[in-house]
């Protein structure tokens, strides 16, 4: 008799510890930690800093894992604006893209305005990849395009150079601040990476509207939103503390990491 | 030295066994490592419901199939003619699952989410939050975890308490048929089961945590291409990080239950102090014979 009673005792017991936790979890005390400008928040973000160090060691110049054509199971899946609505982009897209310019400007011994045919003209580059996007999914897709290490040749990148930002045709956000427009940023061990290209052709034909024409990049070692769509200009800074809101990327500035690689 | 006096334990429910005193069994590395191996947990735990919750469908392979299906488990809510029904497919069979997964909150706030806000970090939907918080304990998991390994192997721990021996092994029956009946021993080592549970989590699962959780980084996957292939594609490991999650919460709760069932003042007093209060085998055995 005394070891059921011991024994439904323990097990009350347990029960309670076990409910203490569950009553713990459930307190929204904890969003506190993840306030963004906050310190906690501060904290928890070196680990990006970590991430990007470790990673930029470990990973160094090798290429992302290529696929065969068998691997291209299903149309790339677009994600984000799938359709600039701006007067800009509508006008182009009307025209066949026929007057589009790519500019490429900022820190640049030659600022260069380039007509697609201009950029199909370029060597290209075409790779399977995977695409991840930070949500969790992939999907895999052909990629072809001009590597980004061509043109910035072409435009003769100067010393200080740091960092490519790419501004975009595509309003993300509507608010009472106003309009956003895209925008990206990577550095310059990314941007000189023999597989990041500026992409044309998707699937072996041009590269459809809601993937990004005309020209959409490829950063093939990190995460989706890192490949900015619908560029229109791409500029070299040293710094990117005067881009969007400071963090380099319209991501970024919403409290994603602004490097990717995880 | 408390081995020496006989002292009067401050838990009126733990009686004193005829023969037991108290023994130093958890060093100070075990300990420390064995709490930030708690809060580093809690917070993946909760963090990585908050990533699964952004496209809350796990797949195998490379690729999600959103135009061939490769799904093994999808939460989600559809429109039933009653109203919106949240439900949990896995592999093939759908069940009802409304204020639990799919869908929940109060009738009048309800939520359309795989997992409930106070299953994860931070309670709304947030996914830049959840990936701050997700690594960086993932990065204290990883430290805590080599640090401990490389001690362990130093001092010995590993070897002498954690993996399991060839009589732990023949002794797993017996132990088995203990645990279920509530009874544990308490002695200055761990038991069969507990040995192997410790090694699965430590050896196995957290490495297997880490292993998979660095096969979903395209950045890894250009540095070490073998990871992700070796689990069968990236969605496959993704898939397999979530399978783990759930038996480290398995883990987790057994744990739990048994420090409860086996005296949480003492297991607590042990795994804070250092010292546990064990029975003396040797001595209890002799009365035993002399009865």
């Amino acid at each position: 008799m005394k070891n059921v009673s011991m024994s439904r005792r323990r097990f009350l017991t347990a029960s309670g510890v076990a409910g203490a936790g569950l009553l713990v979890s459930g307190c929204d005390a904890l969003d506190a930690i993840t306030q963004r400008g906050g310190h906690m928040r501060g904290i928890l973000e070196s680990a990006e800093w970590l991430t990007y160090r470790a990673q930029r060691l470990l990973v160094g110049e090798s290429l992302a894992q290529e696929f065969t054509e068998a691997d291209i199971r299903q149309p790339m899946r677009p994600n984000g604006v799938t359709h600039p609505q701006d007067a800009d982009y509508l006008d182009l897209q009307a025209a066949g893209f026929e007057s589009y310019r790519l500019a490429v400007e900022g820190l640049v011994e030659r600022p260069l305005s380039l007509s697609l045919g201009d950029v199909r003209a370029m060597p290209a580059r075409t790779q399977i990849t995977r695409h991840d996007c930070v949500e969790g999914w992939s999907c895999i897709a052909k990629w072809t395009g001009v590597p980004l290490a061509a043109v910035l040749d072409r435009a003769g990148v100067r010393r200080e150079a740091r960092f490519v930002v790419f501004h975009c045709f595509d309003t993300i956000e509507r608010s009472l601040a106003g309009e956003v427009k895209y925008y990206e940023s990577i550095d310059m061990i990314d941007a000189r990476h023999p597989q990041t290209i500026l992409a044309y052709g998707m699937n072996d034909t041009l590269l459809p509207i809601e993937n990004g024409a005309p020209l959409r990049v490829r950063v093939e070692r990190q995460l989706g939103y890192k490949m900015a769509k619908y560029i229109r200009r791409i500029e070299l800074v040293e710094n990117y503390v005067d881009i969007g809101e400071g963090r380099g990327s319209y991501w970024a500035d919403r409290g994603y990491e602004w490097y990717a690689g995880i | 030295m408390p081995k020496a006096k006989p002292e009067i334990s401050p838990d009126a429910q733990e009686a004193p066994a005829p023969s037991s005193r108290l023994v130093y069994r958890q060093a100070l590395s075990t300990r420390v490592t064995h709490w930030l191996w708690a809060v580093s947990l809690f917070f993946l735990l909760m963090s990585g419901l908050q990533i699964f919750n952004a496209h809350p469908a796990l797949y195998l392979g490379h690729q999600s199939g959103f135009e061939f299906d490769n799904t093994v488990l999808r939460i989600g809510v559809e429109e039933a003619a009653t109203g919106p029904v949240g439900y949990t497919e896995l592999l093939g069979f759908r069940v009802e699952t409304t204020g639990f997964l799919g869908l929940s909150g109060g009738s009048g706030a309800q939520q359309a989410r795989a997992f409930s806000s106070w299953a994860t970090i931070p309670s709304g939907q947030d996914l830049a939050s959840g990936r701050v918080v997700h690594f960086f304990f993932a990065w204290l998991l990883c430290f805590t975890l080599l640090i401990w390994l490389l001690t362990s192997v130093a001092s010995g721990h590993l070897k002498r308490d954690i993996l399991p021996r060839r009589t732990d092994l023949a002794a797993l029956g017996a132990d088995m048929a203990d645990h279920l009946r509530l009874r544990f021993h308490r002695g200055r080592s761990y038991g069969p089961l507990q040995k192997l549970s410790y090694a699965l989590v430590l050896l196995v699962l957290l490495p297997l945590m880490i292993l998979t959780g660095l096969a979903m980084s395209p950045g890894m996957n250009a540095a070490v291409p073998f990871l992700a292939d070796m689990f069968g594609g990236r969605q496959t490991a993704r898939t397999l990080h979530f399978l783990g999650m759930a038996l480290i919460l398995l883990f987790f709760i057994v744990h739990i239950l048994m420090v409860a069932l086996a005296g949480p003042f003492n297991e607590m007093r042990s795994m804070i102090t250092g010292w546990y209060r064990a029975e003396d085998v040797r001595a209890s055995k002799r009365k035993g014979e002399s009865q």
